[in-house]
């Protein structure tokens, strides 16, 4: 599986998802810098990582999302590529439109770094096969703005079509309808707050993100 | 010449921080206050051939979210 990490000025979990890729996939993701207009060829995956693009000004994800890059994560979307979004690559593929709503701050105002038990909501999706319909698992987070917010046309549409992959099972930051996680339409873009990159190994203390990973690897290598 | 874009959050969308500030405002006594909301304030110098619609164009593509936010241009008096 070839995989590729985006990397903007204040990435700051793109090791910890190259290094994910890597122990999952056997191969090491190709690191793109914000910059480029092109993507390397033939990927199957583009992960966009978490951090503070652009330090967060203006808006969480909204510099980020008009970097060049991103015309060409927005193509490869198109084209049925996977695109992996977690915590600010969540709020750029918001900000990008390549998912419905935003993330504001937190409820609760505060930053939330902790684990965050939840339930696995859609296991129909490539990202989600692994695990069980309903399942509870538990995957970091660390985040100010996880807050995710839709009109309820949007969320009953989401709902609707089996769309939010992920549920926080205890409400952390005030999401409507406790939502962690969505898909877009075609379900092979998945934005998420919490951390799937950080449980992979036993030594990160619990390992509930490294099916995402392989779901991946399985979808890509025998494709349905 | 100089525009103003103020960016809000729409009726119905939570707003955390004015609510922390509302509460600040109350531990200092003011207990008036009723509701506050936060936006964002933003100056643009602009050149005289930039229209009304273009700058509008510029609220709805990066300055707004949209989603959970509204905005309002207020132009300057040009200067006789």
């Amino acid at each position: 599986m070839r995989s590729a990490v985006i990397v903007f000025p204040g990435s700051n979990c793109d090791r910890d998802m190259a290094e994910a890729l890597r122990l999952v996939t056997g191969r090491a993701p190709a690191m793109v810098w914000h910059r480029e207009s092109e993507l390397p060829q033939g990927l199957d995956l583009v992960a966009i990582p978490g951090g503070f693009s652009y330090g967060d000004y203006l808006r969480s994800g909204a510099m980020a999302a008009q970097s060049p890059v991103m015309r060409a994560v927005r193509d490869a979307a198109d084209r049925g590529t996977f695109v992996l979004g977690v915590c600010n690559g969540f709020q750029v593929l918001t900000e990008s439109h390549l998912l419905p709503g935003a993330l504001m701050r937190n409820a609760g105002l505060s930053f939330v770094c902790r684990d965050a038990p939840l339930t696995v909501e859609n296991s129909q999706s490539a990202f989600t096969a692994r695990y069980g319909a309903g399942e509870a698992i538990s995957v970091p987070v660390a985040h100010h703005d996880g807050n995710y917010q839709a009109d309820a046309d949007t969320l009953d549409r989401l709902e609707g079509e089996g769309r939010v992959a992920f549920r926080y099972a205890a409400d952390i930051n005030g999401s409507a309808r406790s939502i962690a996680g969505i898909l877009n339409e075609a379900g092979n873009v998945l934005g998420m707050m919490p951390h799937p990159e950080r449980a992979v190994e036993p030594a990160h203390g619990r390992t509930d993100g490294r099916r995402l990973f392989e779901g991946l690897l399985e979808a890509v290598l025998q494709p349905a | 010449m100089k525009t103003r874009v103020y960016v809000t959050l729409k009726n119905g969308v939570l707003d955390p921080q004015g609510k922390a500030i509302h509460h600040a405002l109350e531990g200092l006594g003011f207990s008036g206050v009723n509701d506050v909301r936060a936006g964002k304030l933003i100056e643009l110098d602009l050149d005289p051939g930039v229209g009304e619609a273009e700058v509008e164009d510029m609220c709805r593509k990066l300055l707004a979210n949209t989603v959970i936010e509204n905005f309002r241009i207020e132009r300057a008096e040009p200067t006789a």
